[in-house]
C-alpha cells in the first residue's frame, strides 16, 4: 500500500494503535488478573487489592492444589482421556477417510456409506436418548462414555478425506503396480504424507477432549471419575462445600486461601495445555478451514 | 461384480468399526427419539406405551418452556449480528497496521479465549464480576456503584451476548485477515490514482471485496439461530435469571436429565432438532449458492 504521512493519516494510526491496544489488553488482562489472584494471599484477594500483579506472593493454592484429592485424581482421567480418546480419533478418521477419498467405481457403495456418515452432522438423536444409549451399553462411570460417542469426528474425517483426495493419484497408483495392496498403501506410503493434515485433525480431537466437560458430568455417577474440566466445572458452585470436607488438615492452609485464590490456581492449571498447544493451534486451525472446504 | 467387490473388501473392511460406532451411538439414538411420542418406563426401554403427541401439547402449553423460546432466540441473534461486526471491525483496523510483527500480536492475543472451554472462561468470569472483582472495582473508580452482571435479570442476557463475543470474535478476525490480504494490492493503487482517500477505499474496494467472506459467515451461524450456548449459560446461569437467562438446552437437561422426565425431554430436543437441522440443510445450501462454498 501506499506511504502516505498526512498528520490526518498520523493521527489515524495513532487511535488505531490505541483501540487495538485496549481491544487486546481486554482479551488477556482477565487472564493475568487471574494468575495474580492464584498467587496471591486470600486476605490480599478478600480486601480487593489485587489487579495484575501477586499480593503477599504465595504458592499455597498450587500447592494444595497438586497435593493430591479430586483436583489430581481428575487430571489423571483428563489426560487419559485425551490421549487415548485423540489416539481413537485419528485411528478411525484414517480407516474411514481413506476408502471414502476412492470413486463409486473404486468403492462400492461409496456415497451410501458417506450419506450414512453426513447424516449425523445434520441431525442427531438428541441429548436424553444418546444418553440413555450410553446407559444401556452399561458405560457409566467407565471412560469409554467419554470416547467411544464421538469416535469418529466426521467433520475431520471429511477434511482428511478432501485432503487426500488432493494428492496426486500416481503416487498410489505406482504402489498398486508394485503389488502394494489397500493396507500397505495406507499405512506405507500415504501415512506420511498424511502428517500435516493429522496434525491438524489431531489437534481439533486434542482440544476437544480436553475441553469437553459436560459428558463427564452426565455420565460419570462418581465423582472420582470426573476428567479435569468436570472437576473444575463442580468447583464453579461449590468451591466452599468440598473445602470443607477435604477434612480438619486443611483448616490452616484455609487461613492462607479462600476459594477465590484455590479456584483460580486450579482454572489456571487446567487451562496449562491448552496455552501450551496455542501456537500450533494457531497456525493449524485456519488451515484446518482452508483444507476442508472443496475449491470449485 | 462379486470379484470386484473381493477385490475392494479392504476397504469395506477398514470402514466397518467406524460404521459400527456411528451405528451405536448416533443412530440407534435417532431410533430413541420415538420416546417422544411415549410414556418413558425404563424397563420397558424404548417400547414404552405411546401417548401420541401429549408430550409435545404438554411442554408447549408450559410459560416456563415459551420463555426459553424466547430468550434463546433474543441471544443467539445477538450473538450471530455482534459475532459479525465485531470482528470485522477489528480485522479492518488491523489490517491498517503496517508492521506485520505487531499485526500478529495482536491477532495472537485475541485468538487465545477462543480454545479455552467455557468452564474456564466461567471461573474467570465469576471472578471479575464478582462484587469485588476487578470489573466492579474499575467501575467504583469512576463513581459506579456495583453491578450485578449475573445476578441481574436485565443484564444477564447482555453479559452472555457481550462475553460470547468476547471468546470468539478472534476467531472471524482471523479469517477475515485472511480474506483482506488476498485483495490485490493494485486494487488500491488504481484508486489512489483515482484521488479515492483512505476511507473512500475501504467503503467501495475492501467492503465489497470482503463481502463474500462476510455472507459466507452469517450464512454458516444460520445453523446455531437456536443454539444460545448451552455450555455459557449453563456455567454462568441461576435460578435468580432463569427468567431472562433459561434457553431451550438448559431447559432439556434440568427437565431431561435431572428431573429425569425423559419424554418430555426429548420432545423438546425433538422439536429444536428439527428446526435446527432445517436451518442448517438451508445455510449450507445458501452457502453453496451465494459463496460457492461447500464441504462435502
Amino acid at each position: 500500500m501506499i506511504n502516505d504521512k498526512s498528520i490526518g493519516r498520523r493521527l489515524f494510526h495513532i487511535v488505531n494503535y490505541t483501540v487495538l491496544m485496549i481491544i487486546s489488553l481486554l482479551c488477556i488482562l482477565p487472564f493475568i488478573n487471574l494468575l495474580a489472584v492464584s498467587f496471591s494471599s486470600s486476605a490480599a484477594v478478600s480486601a480487593g487489592s489485587v489487579t495484575f500483579w501477586p499480593v503477599e506472593f504465595t504458592t499455597k493454592a498450587y500447592e494444595f492444589a497438586l497435593s493430591g484429592g479430586a483436583f489430581y485424581s481428575s487430571l489423571w482421567v483428563a489426560i487419559k482421556r485425551t490421549l487415548l480418546g485423540t489416539f481413537i480419533n485419528l485411528a478411525l478418521i484414517v480407516l474411514t477417510a481413506y476408502p471414502l477419498s476412492k470413486s463409486k467405481q473404486k468403492l462400492m457403495g461409496r456415497n451410501v456409506y458417506m450419506g450414512f456418515f453426513i447424516v449425523t452432522m445434520l441431525f442427531n438423536g438428541g441429548l436424553i436418548p444418546t444418553y440413555l444409549v450410553v446407559v444401556k451399553m452399561g458405560l457409566i462411570d467407565s471412560i469409554w462414555s467419554l470416547i467411544l460417542p464421538g469416535a469418529l469426528p466426521v467433520f475431520s474425517m471429511v477434511i482428511l478425506m478432501n485432503f487426500i483426495r488432493g494428492l496426486p493419484e500416481e503416487i498410489e497408483e505406482s504402489a498398486i503396480i508394485d503389488g502394494a495392496g489397500p493396507v500397505q498403501v495406507l499405512f506405507r506410503i500415504l501415512l506420511p504424507l498424511l502428517k500435516p493434515a493429522l496434525a491438524t485433525v489431531g489437534l481439533f480431537s486434542i482440544v476437544a477432549h480436553w475441553n469437553s466437560w459436560f459428558d463427564g458430568i452426565i455420565y460419570m455417577n462418581n465423582p472420582a471419575n470426573y476428567p479435569l474440566q468436570s472437576y473444575l466445572q463442580t468447583l464453579l458452585q461449590s468451591f466452599e462445600q468440598i473445602m470443607l470436607k477435604s477434612g480438619s488438615d486443611y483448616t490452616q492452609l484455609l487461613s492462607m486461601m479462600n476459594a477465590r485464590t484455590g479456584r483460580a490456581a486450579q482454572m489456571f492449571l487446567g487451562a496449562i495445555p491448552i496455552l501450551l498447544v496455542y501456537p500450533f493451534l494457531q497456525k493449524y486451525f485456519t488451515k484446518g478451514l482452508v483444507l476442508g472446504s472443496v475449491k470449485g | 461384480m462379486l470379484r470386484k467387490l473381493k477385490q475392494q473388501s479392504p476397504y469395506h473392511l477398514m470402514l466397518i468399526p467406524s460404521l459400527v460406532l456411528v451405528f451405536i451411538f448416533s443412530y440407534i439414538p435417532f431410533y430413541g427419539l420415538v420416546i417422544a411420542f411415549q410414556k418413558y418406563n425404563p424397563g420397558l426401554g424404548f417400547n414404552s406405551p405411546w401417548v401420541g403427541w401429549d408430550n409435545f401439547s404438554h411442554v408447549f402449553s408450559q410459560p416456563n418452556f415459551i420463555r426459553t423460546i424466547w430468550n434463546t432466540l433474543y441471544m443467539s441473534i445477538f450473538k450471530i449480528i455482534g459475532g459479525i461486526i465485531v470482528p470485522v471491525i477489528f480485522a479492518l483496523l488491523l489490517n491498517e497496521v503496517v508492521r506485520s510483527s505487531i499485526k500478529r500480536t495482536f491477532q495472537t492475543l485475541v485468538y487465545i479465549p477462543n480454545f479455552l472451554s467455557w468452564v474456564i472462561m466461567a471461573g474467570i468470569m465469576l471472578d471479575i464480576l464478582s462484587a469485588d472483582g476487578i470489573i466492579n472495582s474499575f467501575l467504583g473508580v469512576f463513581g459506579v456503584e456495583k453491578i450485578s452482571f449475573l445476578g441481574t435479570p436485565s443484564i444477564f442476557p447482555w453479559t452472555m451476548i457481550v462475553s460470547d463475543i468476547w471468546k470468539g470474535f478472534g476467531f472471524g478476525t482471523v479469517v477475515y485477515l485472511a480474506a483482506l490480504t488476498s485483495i490485490d494490492p493494485g486494487l488500491y493503487e488504481a484508486a489512489v490514482i483515482d484521488g479515492a482517500k483512505r476511507w473512500k477505499q475501504t467503503l467501495y474496494i475492501t467492503l465489497p471485496l470482503l463481502m463474500p467472506t462476510i455472507v459466507l459467515m452469517t450464512v454458516l451461524s444460520l445453523g446455531n439461530v437456536l443454539n444460545a450456548g448451552f455450555d455459557q449459560i449453563y456455567n454462568l446461569y441461576s435460578p435468580v435469571v432463569y427468567q431472562t437467562g433459561d434457553i431451550i438446552d438448559t431447559y432439556v437437561y434440568r427437565l431431561g436429565i435431572q428431573q429425569a422426565q425423559y419424554s418430555i425431554g426429548t420432545a423438546v430436543g425433538l422439536f429444536k432438532s428439527i428446526i435446527s437441522t432445517i436451518l442448517m440443510a438451508l445455510s449450507y445450501f445458501l452457502a453453496y449458492r451465494v459463496a460457492g462454498y461447500r464441504i462435502f
